[in-house]
């Protein structure tokens, strides 16, 4: 294929990401379980990059959890949705972008509803001024915040303060790149690179300096699913696909694993320690599990913040040893402590995995 | 190793890099007929064994082919050499002369 071509197809493969003025979002799993990650997003962004964000403590779950696992009706789910647009809206906001790739799937949905059925857009914009006597605006532009850090992506670079380089040896570090299933599957158009190249966090990891690893099940969910976890007796649904994951990616030696959606980053992270419990392997060859961060968080230590301030303490699977690599310092005593120097307590120590 | 109430489900996957194709490869090469097959399942229809234990050629046949090898000795003790499947074969198969082969395989490739 000629360059040119290779061009004007890739073309189609982006999405329009605004430059400025955000109404940001937060996530229910995200903010729950890597606390620091949506902080150093808003730190990135408004100390280093100067841009305005701005998020109102009015705004709620968007009922992503309740709705995939058939709990919350599409109409509750949409007009909960419009009270978003509606906060958005007051503040004097258009651009929207959402934490947490479930909302970012479900907002895209409820947009691509309205746009084939104006009558349910009517229907749900009077159920909000019947609530709450609220109207809003439709979004101008829909975003990921993952989009938002690949935009600026060559940006930080220029900021940064570390490489995705392996200090010792000198060589790029291996990463695994996942993108959550809700980000470009359902509606492929909306993410960058589309469901076949989802380019979003490749992106970020070789403006970097790091390595991605093109490994058999790359594509494959996490296994989070909302239902094959929410019930106890499914999990093993949940964690074997996980398993599938680590299996296939193990023989490339990934130094970290980075997601762009919260519940990726959890169960990648998690189900690693309990896989260990339940089989007594690891997959990588210490025993200490292959990290995984946000890429909030690995840009947070491009970027040179300490490490326990974009709370990589939260982490189930130790990063130290990817710290090390990167060569960060930082000092083990202060890792549980919080913000007011105060300890926060330790995690009890995992039967297998070495932390 | 703990109990959390759940387990881990063990892929269903067909794994042609590691499995083990050296007793397709055997019959194949003593009983060519085995290629034949075309898993229309008359054979386990009218098996005298799989009427008194779980016992299925068809399934077994189709397990050698994709080199899912595992338990091979233990289930193809079950087969009495009654010859009811050769009758029934539609294309002809000597599927005793594959069971025999199944066995010698079994002999000369793996102690399975």
């Amino acid at each position: 294929m000629e360059t040119e071509g290779k061009k004007r197809v890739w073309e189609e493969y982006q999405k329009e990401i605004a430059d400025d003025h955000y109404f940001y979002v937060r996530s229910c799993i995200r903010q729950t379980f890597f606390p620091g990650s949506e902080t150093t997003f808003l730190k990135i962004l408004q100390n280093d990059l100067k841009k305005d964000v701005f998020e109102d403590a009015r705004h709620t779950t968007c009922t992503g959890i309740g709705y995939h696992t058939d709990i919350v009706p599409l109409e509750t789910t949409m007009t909960v949705i419009a009270r978003h647009f509606a906060l958005m809206t007051e503040a004097g906001y258009v651009n929207i972008i959402p934490s947490c790739v479930t909302s970012f799937g479900l907002y895209t949905e409820v947009l691509d509803t309205w746009r084939h059925f104006p009558e349910i857009e009517a229907k749900i914009r009077e159920y909000l001024w019947k609530a709450t006597k609220r109207e809003f605006k439709v979004p101008e532009n829909l975003v990921h915040t993952s989009d938002i850090i690949y935009k600026f992506r060559n940006r930080i670079k220029d900021l940064s303060k570390v490489s995705l380089i392996n200090k010792k040896t000198g060589l790029p570090l291996n990463v695994v790149e996942h993108i959550g299933c809700h980000y470009s599957k359902m509606f492929p158009q909306s993410g960058v690179g589309g469901a076949e190249f989802p380019a979003v966090l490749t992106g970020m990891i070789e403006a970097w300096g790091g390595t991605v690893i093109d490994y058999p099940e790359r594509r494959h969910c996490c296994g989070f699913g909302f239902r094959q976890y929410l019930v106890k007796a499914n999990r093993g649904y949940s964690v074997s696909n996980s398993k599938k994951k680590f299996e296939s990616m193990q023989p490339y030696q990934p130094d970290f694993m980075v997601a762009n959606c919260p519940g990726c980053s959890m169960f990648l992270d998690r189900w690693q320690y309990t896989i260990a419990e339940m089989e007594g392997i690891t997959y990588d060859s210490n025993g200490t599990g292959i990290p995984v961060l946000t890429y909030e968080e690995m840009a947070g230590l491009v970027m040179g913040y300490s490490p326990w301030d974009i709370g990589l303490q939260m982490h189930q699977v130790s990063v130290e040893p990817l710290l090390d690599k990167l060569g960060i310092e930082y000092k083990k005593e202060d890792k549980y402590l919080g913000s007011n120097g105060q300890n926060i307590g330790e995690p009890q120590k995992p039967m297998f995995l070495i932390v | 190793m703990k109990d959390w109430g759940y387990s881990i489900l063990k892929g269903r996957q067909i794994d042609f890099e590691n499995n083990d194709f050296s007793i397709a490869e055997y019959i194949t090469k003593h009983e060519p007929s085995f290629r034949w097959c075309i898993g229309c399942g008359s054979c386990t229809a009218t098996c005298s064994a799989a009427r008194l234990t779980d016992f299925n050629p068809r399934k077994l046949k189709l397990l050698i082919q994709r080199g899912e090898i595992k338990g091979l000795a233990d289930e193809i003790a079950k087969c009495m050499l009654c010859g009811k499947c050769q009758l029934v074969c539609p294309r002809g198969i000597n599927t005793r002369n594959v069971i025999q082969n199944i066995k010698r395989a079994l002999n000369t490739c793996h102690a399975l």
